[in-house]
């Protein structure tokens, strides 16, 4: 009971003794106030950075492994280009040999002339895929239909384009059945895509114009085609299995011995998530070790004033002594003033943090927008700043503890 | 006994050298006794005056405070006892010029352990007792060096000591504040508080009822006062008149009895 009162009691005294010399309690607590605002400032735009760039991850989709040939580092002369040609017996067995697999498309790219009436254009984006690009992209389809395993087997010349295609050829806006001409090839649509931007950040930019057709058809197109693999995993965290899954069978197919190098790559967009989290932690520990230098330079502050503040006040502890305070409770006192300083120092801080992640979120289009301060970074200042009152305060209050009442109350 | 010391010694060394503060002293203090301690500077007077407040220990002997050993004590031990044993005055008042005259009063019973309700009630009536209840928000600067004097005592009254242990009280005061400080001291002391005065001013210590006076760490005299010793010559005059008129009214029967009620009727008439 006597030590909350006394507790009480001293941090009431040692905000009235802050009030008192405020100029100068504001000059000692800035290597806080500056350690603090900085850290919360920093840690909320990293949390805003992460945020945006997790949700241009999103984006791209989770789950997803991509396979594409890959020319050894230094290999040039050893491999070619057309021997690391992803293979079609590759992509058939890959299903039936990678368990955590769930489903895959080979995608087979091409640049080539669209023409519809009067318009075309020299070089779109046509994409040969499976019908299980459908549920790997889990675009929703607008108009007509999804690509089907007929049109596959078939090898029908049937097309499937976004909606911006139907703007771009000034199609008639219920397009579903009619015929463009692709390579100088009449195919007729079947269904309209949703669009869907890809962040500038994974080299997509303003929506393209899209055409996809069946993989079989497109495979006639393209007699020795450039091709990559896109494979959905079973469940998100399923990434590493999938790969070395991949990486064994596509050695195996490829007749590679122990040492050689592989001579494709296998992507999973978890891994650079996984990637992006570790740098971004980094980057944490790069900002505990400032906070630590600016708190550590603030306390020798604390510890310079609170040295003062106990020879200024050196008659009074004797007082305090004579009539009964104990050492142990001399000592709690300066503890706690060096404790109220510095939190009071943390709370400032954290007031002009705040102010700086709100200024930042104003900025027009920043990718910090959605920047918040989490509760971990508010807990680590305010505990930070504590423990610099307790660490540096704790030799002043000790020398106050251990003043001999005598010399004390004779002192000038 | 209030205060009980069996041949006090404190030593101190000054570099190499050994000082003899106090060489053996023997002292008794009964419970509402006002006694001076006077001595020249140098004489162990202030050595004394530290021990007897438990700010300072002995380095042999006994020193033992309502029945307390403090001579046995640590620090913590000795704090405790400084709270509730023993009520401060200092020459130099040594208020906290940033509280109130209230606030000051309750420091001490901020670091009581016992009875922490009703503080500032206690604080409050101690500042009555000195004739300060109407300065209770006042703080030190706004009151007169009489005054701030009265805040002390109050303070050093109200944890309700055993000894009130004042350090030259009126050292920095002018004489007409001196008096009014003396008076209070002796209302106090027929209130029934036990005073140790340290002074080397005769006069002040001419009001107190016994006078210890020290000389190179040792007890050079103790004895009662002028005032003290016209007042108990006065009471042994009015006992052998009150028997030779016992003998000469009744005669030897029953003189004993007479002799007692005569005594005791003369002192009722004696007392101030």
């Amino acid at each position: 009971m006597i030590i909350v009162r006394i507790i009480f009691q001293t941090v009431f005294l040692a905000i009235s003794q802050i009030w008192a010399n405020k100029v100068r309690a504001m000059l000692t607590t800035l290597g806080i106030i500056i350690g603090v605002a900085a850290v919360i400032s920093v840690v909320a735009a990293t949390d805003g950075l992460q945020k945006f760039v997790l949700k241009e991850f999103a984006s791209v989709g989770a789950s997803k492994v991509w396979i594409f040939p890959r020319m050894p580092e230094g290999q040039r002369d050893r491999f070619s280009w057309r021997q690391l040609r992803i293979q079609l017996k590759e992509v058939n067995g890959m299903l039936e040999r990678c368990p955590s697999i769930e489903r895959l498309t080979p995608i087979l790219e091409m640049a080539t002339s669209v023409q519809f009436g009067d318009v075309s254009k020299p070089t779109v984006s046509v994409q040969a895929v499976r019908p299980a690009w459908h549920q790997i992209e889990d675009r929703a389809i607008v108009q007509g239909r999804p690509l089907s395993t007929i049109d596959e087997d078939q090898r029908l010349q049937v097309c499937i384009i976004n909606d911006k295609a139907i703007g771009e050829f000034q199609l008639p806006s219920e397009c579903v059945g009619t015929r463009i001409s692709v390579g100088g090839r009449l195919f007729t649509i079947v269904g309209v895509v949703e669009t869907k931007t890809v962040s500038p950040m994974f080299g997509g930019d303003e929506a393209r114009t899209e055409v996809y057709i069946p993989f079989q058809t497109g495979l006639m197109l393209r007699p020795e085609p450039r091709m990559y693999i896109v494979a959905q995993t079973k469940s998100p965290e399923l990434y590493e299995d999938a790969k070395a899954e991949i990486t064994f069978f596509m050695r195996r197919m490829r007749n590679l011995k122990p040492d050689d190098p592989n001579t494709f790559g296998v992507e999973a967009i978890e891994q650079i998530i996984a990637q992006f989290k570790k740098l971004a932690a980094g980057l944490s520990v790069f900002l505990a070790g400032i906070v630590a230098i600016s708190l550590l330079v603030g306390g020798i502050g604390i510890m310079n004033i609170m040295l003062v503040s106990v020879s200024e006040r050196t008659r009074e502890i004797g007082l305090r002594k004579a009539v009964g305070a104990k050492p142990a409770v001399v000592l709690l006192q300066f503890l706690v003033e060096a404790i109220t300083l510095c939190l009071i120092g943390g709370a400032v801080g954290l007031v002009i943090g705040f102010g700086i992640v709100a200024a930042l979120k104003l900025i027009p289009k920043s990718p910090l927008e959605e920047a918040g301060v989490p509760i971990w970074a508010i807990a680590l200042s305010v505990g930070f700043s504590a423990a610099t009152g307790l660490i540096f305060g704790m030799f002043p209050a000790i020398k106050a503890a251990r003043l001999d009442p005598i010399v004390a109350l004779r002192h000038e | 006994m209030t205060i009980r010391i069996r041949q006090l010694q404190k030593v101190y060394r000054v570099g190499t050298e050994r000082v003899h503060a106090l060489r053996g002293i023997d002292l008794d203090i009964a419970k509402n006794e006002f006694v001076a301690i006077m001595g020249a500077s140098g004489s162990g007077k202030s050595t004394l005056m530290n021990i007897l407040g438990c700010l300072d220990r002995p380095t042999a002997g006994v020193y033992e405070l309502a029945g307390k050993p403090t001579h046995r004590m640590n620090a913590t031990q000795l704090a405790q006892v400084r709270n509730q044993e023993i009520g401060f005055v200092f020459q130099s008042f040594e208020l906290l010029n940033r509280q109130t005259a209230l606030d000051n009063v309750t420091l001490p019973l901020i670091y009581s352990s016992k009875r922490w309700w009703g503080v500032r009630k206690r604080a409050k009536e101690a500042l009555d007792r000195v004739g300060l209840g109407d300065r209770v928000h006042h703080r030190p600067m706004q009151l007169s060096g009489g005054q701030r004097q009265r805040v002390a005592i109050a303070r050093a009254l109200v944890n309700s000591p055993s000894i009130l242990l004042a350090d030259e009280p009126t050292g920095n005061l002018d004489s007409k504040t001196s008096e009014e400080i003396i008076a209070l001291f002796k209302q106090l002391h027929a209130e029934g508080q036990t005073i140790v005065i340290v002074t080397h001013e005769e006069d002040i210590a001419g009001h107190a009822k016994r006078i210890v006076r020290l000389r190179d760490g040792r007890i050079l005299s103790d004895s009662p006062t002028h005032e003290d010793v016209m007042h108990q010559d006065y009471l042994r005059r009015a006992a052998v008149t009150a028997v030779s008129v016992a003998k000469r009214e009744l005669g030897d029967a029953d003189v004993m009895a007479s002799v007692s009620a005569s005594v005791s009727a003369s002192v009722a008439e004696v007392k101030p």
